[in-house]
């Protein structure tokens, strides 16, 4: 994890001030209803230069609109959206030119090749000729793709395409990058080096990363985090600053009859356990006492024990109550 | 486009598209439209079902058609001198270009469902560029495939002559353009191909039948010669009748002039296409709810 970034993601919305000028996301206040239902509540944060922002959120919190009002898909409210100090709502052509956008789903057109893609893509960036062929051949070569550059997109497997998408994404050299489930349909590897790859170009490059996720090990991988509830940040920061919130480790408990076995662990032990995900879970300063305990006084009730250090998952269900769960199983869009 | 970002303390020292005057913009949209097109083209020619379906359609369906239907009736008012394959095949040459123009922005669903519409939308291009790109594909299309027809225009013992075919192929990219536009702009409002359909049958096809493609206005009773006169293909239909036959001829049936038909035509392609631009121009939040 790197210190040396900017302390807070989360702005607070006295401090305007000449800091947040300097971030290339800004959102201050954003609010945004569908015509049948209000999915973004008053949404403020910022992304502070060359960092990798991750949002954290389960379906339905929110995070796919707030992409597309980033993209300028949808109108958003004036004053409440800037990319590079432009205001979404005003200025969507110039907020594009900066952006580069990678959807949830690959946006290729299958009958085309890896080349004709980029290709294409980079006509519409105002790009072509010799600085083109360059730039494909740099991202292809980036991708690992320069051997399937002349097959048809749809002939190759999906994490393939995914690197297609992102490379696509790359050609114009965009100064923000926003990437919906950048690491959904990369196998772990790929997932990896995109992380490697997502860093270099913070680093060497300035780009500004924000990016949806439900991998943790890719959240864990962000500058920072912002947690996505219903339409409204319930928490944000870097990674070991949200974990360190909770203290010690978490137990989960699996067994029989768990509400009274619940009961008893609280009356006898004086801890909370909170029925979750077919288990009981103990947040506990001396998790590994903790686990003695239980063993000791109720070892036939109890299946099996797990004790590991908190995640951000822990983090999102003691914000929230619930579990980013779903999200993973459904892995459809927010 | 009407200037630079400002600088931005995090922009790193290089730009995607360098700020530039009219010509620039020009440069831009030109290389946006050619890259649209060029993609609705190739794309076409890579599926070989297509190309089948685009070269046999047409003679098929004016064969077949053609010869039934001139056997089954006779049409009052329908030119005594020449047969009824004759008097059908400009009508199917627009039937032809009515169908594959708006089968053409059918790719428009597509897109949308496969995502690939979402990256031209976040596209620095002006949406104008979305849109004459992908019309002028579908123009291409079924002007190309009308002219297949067209080619087999001495067959149906009609003889236009060189002027006449040249003045047709230039009728063919105008009416092609039209319906390529109202297609676009039908195709716009479906996430379904299933809808898109319902609406072929249930206003395309009428109004391809009330054009005096099938049967001549005159002979038929004084509502429907309303009809037909107020139907804008109608004039699409007229308009290609006048370059393949003579002259007298076309007088004689009492086809609408061409100053007519150039007005309707070009009207009808410019309205359509501005509602196009207008429509998708517009960010729409229930098309994502």
């Amino acid at each position: 994890m790197r210190t040396d970034r900017p302390p807070s993601c989360l702005a607070p919305p006295a401090a305007v001030a000449r800091r947040d000028t300097l971030s290339p996301i800004e959102l201050e206040n954003l609010n945004f209803a569908y015509p049948v239902r209000r999915v973004l509540d008053g949404v403020s944060f910022n992304v502070p230069p060359r960092t990798v922002c991750g949002l954290l959120g389960p379906n339905g919190s929110g995070k796919t609109t707030l992409f597309r009002l980033l993209a300028t898909l949808l109108p958003a409210p004036p004053g409440a959206a800037r990319v590079l100090g432009l205001d979404v709502a005003e200025r969507p052509r110039e907020v594009r030119r900066c952006l580069g956008v990678a959807f949830q789903s690959p946006a290729l057109d299958r009958r085309l090749t890896v080349e004709e893609n980029l290709r294409q893509h980079g006509h519409l960036y105002g790009l072509f000729g010799r600085d083109l062929s360059g730039r494909i051949a740099r991202e292809l070569e980036r991708a690992d793709l320069r051997d399937r550059a002349r097959e048809p997109v749809g002939r190759l497997s999906g994490g393939q395409q995914r690197r297609v998408e992102l490379a696509k994404c790359l050609l114009p050299t965009p100064r923000v990058l926003l990437l919906d489930e950048p690491g959904s349909g990369l196998d772990p590897a790929a997932r990896l080096a995109f992380r490697g790859l997502l860093r270099g170009l913070c680093d060497e490059q300035g780009v500004t990363v924000l990016l949806t996720t439900h991998h943790l090990d890719d959240a864990d991988a962000c500058d920072r985090i912002v947690i996505l509830d219903r339409g409204r940040v319930v928490d944000s920061g870097a990674p070991d600053a949200l974990r360190a919130q909770i203290s010690g480790e978490c137990v989960l408990l699996r067994g029989r009859d768990l509400p009274a076995l619940a009961a008893r662990i609280s009356e006898q032990l004086g801890v909370t356990a909170e029925a979750d995900d077919g288990g009981l879970r103990i947040e506990s300063d001396r998790g590994y006492e903790l686990v003695a305990r239980l063993m000791q006084r109720f070892g036939d009730r109890i299946e099996s024990v797990t004790l590991s250090r908190p995640t951000l998952e822990d983090v999102f269900l003691r914000r929230t109550g619930h579990r980013l769960e779903c999200d993973r199983r459904a892995e459809g869009r927010s | 486009m009407t200037s630079a970002p400002p600088a931005h303390p995090s922009a790193p020292m290089r730009s995607t598209a360098p700020p530039g005057g009219a010509k620039r913009h020009l440069v831009l949209l030109v290389l946006a439209v050619a890259s649209l097109w060029r993609r609705e083209v190739v794309r076409f020619l890579r599926q070989r079902s297509r190309i089948v379906g685009a070269l046999a359609t047409p003679i098929v369906f004016w064969l077949l058609l053609g010869s039934g239907l001139g056997r089954s009736f006779r049409a009052a008012g329908a030119p005594d001198d020449g047969t009824y394959l004759q008097y059908f095949f400009p009508g199917t040459i627009v039937m032809i270009l009515l169908f594959s123009a708006i089968f053409s922005t059918i790719s428009i669903i597509e897109d949308r469902r496969e995502g690939f519409l979402q990256s031209v939308l976040v596209a620095p291009v002006p949406r104008v560029a979305l849109v004459l790109g992908n019309v002028l594909g579908g123009t291409t299309l079924a002007a190309g495939q009308a002219a297949v027809l067209l080619s087999a225009a001495p067959w149906a013992g009609l003889s236009p002559g060189p002027a006449g075919l040249m003045a047709a192929a230039g009728w063919l990219l105008l009416i092609g353009f039209g319906l390529a536009s109202l297609g676009f702009l039908i195709a716009w409002q479906f996430d379904s191909t299933q809808g898109f359909h319902a609406v072929m049958n249930l206003v395309l096809v009428p109004l391809w039948m009330l054009s005096g493609a099938v049967f001549p206005a005159s002979g038929a009773p004084g509502w429907l010669q309303w009809v037909v006169a107020l139907n804008p293909v109608s004039y699409h239909v007229a308009a290609v009748r006048r370059c393949l036959v003579p002259v007298e001829v076309a007088r004689d049936m009492g086809l609408p002039g061409w100053p007519l038909c150039a007005a309707v035509s070009t009207g009808f392609a410019a309205c359509l296409f501005i509602l196009c631009v207008r429509t998708v121009e517009k960010q729409n939040a229930s098309r994502f709810a």
